[in-house]
């Protein structure tokens, strides 16, 4: 099967507009007889079931949690961009696009990125429409601030809940149409199987996660919008509910699965504390606006530090390394998440972490403090205001731009980040990978569809920081609702799809037996426990930096654990009621295939390249030195996975790709 | 309009209405009282003007009475509505940590007053309708006292320290309940002024002012009576 | 590190389904590290569970990062437990002492009925939303640029503070009527403070009071216990707002 990606011909600038003008649509009689479903409704899911309810469709929607606006997307902090260019500073859709492909390193569809940076402007002008309260400056115009990897300031953000009001906006166009009739929702509702009729994604099999009920729900088309894969690290900062099971279901059903290696590891987390860790704590990477990242300079200040016999504090500041600003002058403290996270990773193994596991770096706010309250001190007039009062005039404004975070802090760590610095430590965060999708967002699967973080999308091997709300609303508000009318055009004489075809009962019983399996199993371990050995493997083989020895080792040990999992593993409780362990067990039986695929995939890709890094490929010399070293020549493609039986028999399919108005480069930040 | 009060909302503005009502009442009471500790014989006076001009008994009684009835009818309606919401009780509940004993617990310092309630009419509200409207009586006027009757039943009734104990208990409650209604009913209004420290000191002083010079007077007449 | 943590009681609502009875059953967890959160020490109850062959504990919990208002347990008497402005995922056991009982119950009110042990029911608040926490806008992309209407920092930050809110009931469940006013007030006055909003204020207001009094939430008797527990820290001037506009789309539009 040769890849098509559908991309129209013609300018870049005009690809989108031409072709949405030219494709079929559906009148609004017939939406009236078009079933949709989508699964998943954070920001891409929920937005779509609502565009799509709108319009004239009946749309299904599924969420695992008790209310679509529980959806990881909910926790996203620091913005959103969008290439309004109110600040005045130079912006503008192709700046958008240029940046996102630049910071994806050049492995993204370039028509794709385009359109997003196209559409981006209209999603801040939608969600203001819905009462989304973003953050304003007192003339009462939108306010913006900067993020890691762009030179303008472009990010629109609600505090450090940015994702949170855009939810609560999707969300809120959801209830308007749950309330009239057209969205059906389905509340703790875990999609289990894609059905497959005639080649054509016609329903799906799900779980009520209240009764155990096994359901059918049939559609003319399928939406899968389930987020990302993250969690296959078992720490991560998703959700602990976050899971691979729907988009694995259809990648098992007939679509390929989109360059799994790129994982986003995010540089701000809350390093761990212990091995009963259950999910890591992001902190938003706006923090970096104003916090300078350092580590000790000398290994004894270090050592010291890890001993618990030195505080930060006591450091001085010819002693401190400010490794960013150091390595990056031009972007410093704001690189990208994959260098800044590289960085950290670098400094820590070699011995100078500043915590008791030598695994964190500090993220210090002393500076701005300082900058901020001598301005302070300047606009109220204070003359000769003492270090006490600059330093309380200073956390005042630090405290309304982080309030939040740094009380979240606090919280977890009991330490003061106003007085102490933070420490933080990479984290997995997004995976740029997914189920790859045409430039109508359809999987290879006719009638599947996937959006949001669930498709490969427009992220290339890295993500900048608020693409992934922009993409999410994108996708669901502003680009599938089109598209998916092209492909539904053919479907109005089609008539309601039938939940007693052999596809339905076959879908059924086959997930039937597998949660039987589970029950019945009665072996010895629990299903965190395998979960958290796959963590660890993943983590250790297949995170911030991999190489051939140890991915070929992660894939072995990866089919060991596969293998004793469905030997060993022990659920409890009935599969006719609520079984949070058989839910989980269905979710880390997907994560044990995905897995090994993933390190397949790293394995292939003998390039490093944004998100993935592989030791073997790097700058030798020049100014370059000792950063990721891409190699275009050999990989300037999308990998997309075929799936046959077994994870170690997926065929590589290879999606080319062209890059006619942006001329790949070394992407340097120094 | 019918719908509004039918609404949690309505209802509980239609609570803090009466209430303000009873509030204004108990504080004019309170003014006419004071005035037997200071001057007896004004007292008389006003008394006899409140008992006997048409307006106050025909029009403005009936309404106090409604809204006393209202406030407590509406208050069991909303409790037993209350109770029916929370259904299960929960085994361990820590209420005094994010609350006062006065906002909890309304309903029981709300019946402590019914009851007062209750025997306040029977000494001295039936015994005025009974002399007004059974006998006819209007003169203000008694055998055997000099002046207005007004002053000297008023001392009668505290002689009994029983009585006297029972009208402390009462406005002590009384206190406790203004304490949580007073500002509680702006905010039932829709008014955030409850919340302010201007309004919560005027609520604090009206809450403790006012009962405690009931219970002044009730005590003042116990231990100045003689025969 | 054994004998290092805290060993600690805990008295659990178990109850298999909403129809099956329940009971508070006592379970012991020692070595508990004071840097865990409340959660992790239950999933260290819950593997202790499944290695003796019991059903573990259900209890609602996603994000663990104090966002998604999944989470709900009723710890020691008080929703999300002693700490304020947090959810139960953000609770540490160094709230708590070694040897400490602590009781771990669902949230009760008529209206969150319990699914599994510590699981409620919260689709009422769903209910609430769904009857007019929205503006009514379409998805066109010709929506008007969006600073074309300025909205003044105070107002947007007031919308902001009362669109914080999770909807994790845990002002329902600490109050004594099990009210779910500061829940509706917060929605209400999201969109009442914004100029987009005004339009459909007065029916919004009626439309979302009255769902709220069919699904069997009580009467708001101004406590204020809700304000206090609630992990967002929503103010009661929402609820005051709220009693204004119903009060202005009765009597005023």
């Amino acid at each position: 099967m040769k890849l098509d990606s559908k991309v129209p011909k013609g300018p870049i600038k005009d690809k989108w507009t031409t072709y949405k003008d030219k494709i079929n649509l559906v009148n609004p009689a017939n939406k009236r007889l078009i079933d949709v479903i989508v699964v998943g409704t954070g920001l891409a899911g929920g937005s779509a079931s609502a565009t799509l309810a709108e319009l004239g469709y009946n749309v299904k929607a599924f969420a695992y949690q008790d209310s679509p606006r529980r959806a990881h997307s909910i926790a996203a902090q620091g913005g959103i961009n969008a290439a309004k260019n109110y600040q005045g500073d130079g912006d503008s859709n192709y700046r958008l696009f240029y940046d996102t492909v630049k910071g994806g390193d050049y492995r993204s569809r370039e028509a794709n990125v385009y359109r997003l940076a196209e559409v981006s402007a209209n999603i801040i002008d939608q969600c203001v429409a819905q009462g989304v309260p973003f953050a304003r400056d007192y003339g009462g115009l939108l306010d913006n601030r900067s993020f890691g990897g762009v030179l303008v300031s472009r990010t629109f953000y609600a505090k450090g809940q940015t994702g949170q009001q855009l939810l609560l906006g999707a969300y809120s166009a959801m209830n308007r149409q749950i309330a009239r009739g057209k969205i059906e929702m389905y509340n703790r509702h875990e999609m289990l199987d894609l059905v497959v009729i005639d080649g054509k994604a016609r329903g799906i099999i799900t779980r009520n996660l209240i009764t155990g009920e096994v359901e059918r729900h049939s559609a003319h088309a399928v939406v899968i919008a389930s987020g990302g894969y993250g969690n296959v690290y078992f720490l991560s900062t998703n959700a602990m509910g976050s899971n691979a099971t729907a988009a694995w279901k259809v990648h098992k059903k007939g679509a390929f699965f989109a360059n799994p290696c790129y994982t986003q590891i995010h540089p701000t987390c809350i390093p761990r504390s212990g091995d009963y860790q259950s999910k890591l704590t992001l902190m938003s990477e706006s923090l970096r606006n104003d916090g300078r990242i350092w580590v000790p300079k000398h290994m004894k200040d270090a050592k010291a530090i890890q001993a618990g016999k030195l505080r930060p504090t006591e450091i001085l500041e010819e002693d401190r390394d400010y490794y960013l600003e150091r390595r990056y002058p031009a972007f410093g403290n704001l690189v990208p998440r994959d260098v800044a996270s590289r960085a950290a990773k670098e400094r820590c193994d070699a011995g100078y972490g500043v915590n008791a596991t030598g695994e964190a770096v500090y993220l210090d706010f002393a500076t701005a403090i300082q900058r901020y309250g001598k301005e302070q001190a300047k606009i109220q007039g204070i003359d000769n205001a003492t270090p006490e009062k600059i330093t309380q005039l200073g956390e005042k404004i630090v405290e309304a731009k982080y309030g939040n975070l740094f009380q979240m802090y606090e919280k977890i760590v009991d330490e003061n980040p106003y007085k102490t610095p933070m420490m933080i430590y990479p984290a997995t965060h997004y995976t740029m990978g997914g189920v790859w999708v045409d430039y109508n967002l359809m999987t290879t699967i006719p009638g599947c569809y996937a959006i949001g973080e669930a498709n490969f999308s427009d992220h290339g091997a890295n993500r900048l920081g608020a693409s992934a709300l922009m993409q999410g609303l994108a996708d669901g508000y502003f680009v599938l609702p089109y598209t998916i009318g092209d492909y539904l055009s053919n479907d109005i004489r089609t008539g309601p799809i039938s939940t007693e075809a052999p596809e339905f009962e076959a879908a059924e019983k086959a997930v039937r037996s597998r949660l039987d399996f589970f029950i019945k199993n009665k072996g010895t371990k629990s299903v965190d426990h395998f979960h958290k050995r796959l963590g660890k493997v993943m983590w250790n083989n297949v995170g911030m930096a991999r190489n051939e020895k140890d991915l070929k080792a992660a894939i072995q040990e990866i089919q060991q654990i596969r293998e004793e999992f469905w030997k060993d593993v022990t659920v409890p409780g009935e599969p006719n009621q609520m079984n949070p362990e058989l839910e989980k067990a269905g979710r880390v039986a997907d994560f044990l295939e995905l897995g090994e695929l993933f390190a397949m995939d790293a394995l292939e890709r003998t390039e490093s390249c944004g998100g993935h890094f592989r030791e073997e490929s790097v700058e030798e010399d020049g100014p370059q030195k000792g950063e990721a070293k891409r190699n275009d020549e050999e990989f300037t493609f999308v990998s997309a996975w075929e799936y046959k039986g077994d994870p170690k028999d997926a065929v590589l399919h290879k999606e080319h790709l062209e890059f006619n108005d942006i001329e790949l480069k070394q992407r340097s930040y120094k | 309009m019918s719908g509004f009060f039918n609404s949690s909302i309505g209802r509980k503005i239609a609570m803090a209405l009466s209430a303000f009502f009873l509030m204004f009442f108990l504080l004019q009471h309170f003014a006419i009282n004071i005035l037997s500790v200071f001057n007896p014989d004004l007292f008389n006076e006003v008394s006899h003007f409140m008992g006997t001009n048409p307006m106050v008994q025909f029009a403005l009684q009936p309404v106090l009475i409604f809204g006393v009835v209202f406030h407590f009818v509406m208050g069991f309606i909303l409790e037993l509505r209350n109770k029916k919401a929370v259904g299960v009780k929960y085994y361990k509940n820590n209420g005094a940590a994010n609350s006062s004993w006065m906002s909890r617990n309304m309903i029981y310092s709300g019946v402590v007053i019914l009851a007062f309630i209750v025997l306040h009419f029977i000494d001295f509200w039936f015994p005025e309708i009974n002399t007004k409207f059974i006998k006819g009586d209007w003169s203000g006027m008694h055998e055997g006292i000099e002046g207005y009757r007004y002053f000297h039943e008023l001392q009668v009734k505290f002689v009994s320290p029983i009585r006297v104990a029972a009208y402390v208990l009462a406005f002590v409650f009384l206190g406790l309940h203004l304490l949580h209604g007073f500002t509680s009913a702006f905010q039932s209004m829709g008014s955030t002024a409850g919340r302010k420290k201007t309004l919560q000191a005027i609520g604090k002083t009206y809450s403790v002012v006012v009962p405690l010079g009931f219970i002044l007077i009730a005590l003042y007449h116990h231990f100045t009576y003689h025969h | 590190m054994s004998g290092k943590g805290m060993n600690l009681t805990l008295k659990i609502w178990r109850q298999n389904s909403s129809e099956k009875k329940g009971r508070m059953v006592d379970y012991k967890v020692s070595d508990i590290s004071e840097h865990m959160s409340f959660l992790e020490m239950m999933d260290v109850l819950n593997e202790q569970l499944i290695a003796t062959g019991e059903e573990p504990v259900a209890f609602d919990h996603d994000c663990r990062e104090g966002i998604c208002g999944m989470c709900s347990m009723y710890i020691n008497g008080e929703a999300h437990g002693p700490d304020r402005g947090i959810t139960t995922c953000q609770l540490h056991m160094r709230m708590f002492n070694d040897g400490d009982t602590i009781t771990i119950e669902p949230w009760r009110a008529s209206a969150f009925p319990v699914i599994k042990d510590l699981v409620v029911d919260r689709t009422s608040f769903e209910r609430i939303q769904q009857a007019g926490g929205f503006i009514a806008v379409n998805t066109s992309g010709n929506t008007q640029d969006a600073n074309a209407i300025p909205i003044s920092k105070h107002a947007a930050d007031e919308a902001m503070d009362a669109a914080t809110c999770i909807g994790c009931g845990a002002c329902v469940a600490t109050c004594k009527n099990s009210s779910a006013m500061l829940f509706v007030g917060a929605k209400i006055s999201q969109y009442a403070l914004l100029p987009q909003g005004q339009v459909e204020a007065p029916d919004r207001v009626k439309n979302m009071v009255a769902q709220m009094d069919l699904e069997g939430f009580g009467n708001c008797t101004n406590t204020g216990a809700c304000e206090i527990e609630c992990p967002k820290g929503i103010s009661l001037d929402n609820i005051a707002r709220m009693n204004r506009e119903l009060i202005k789309s009765n009597f005023i539009k």
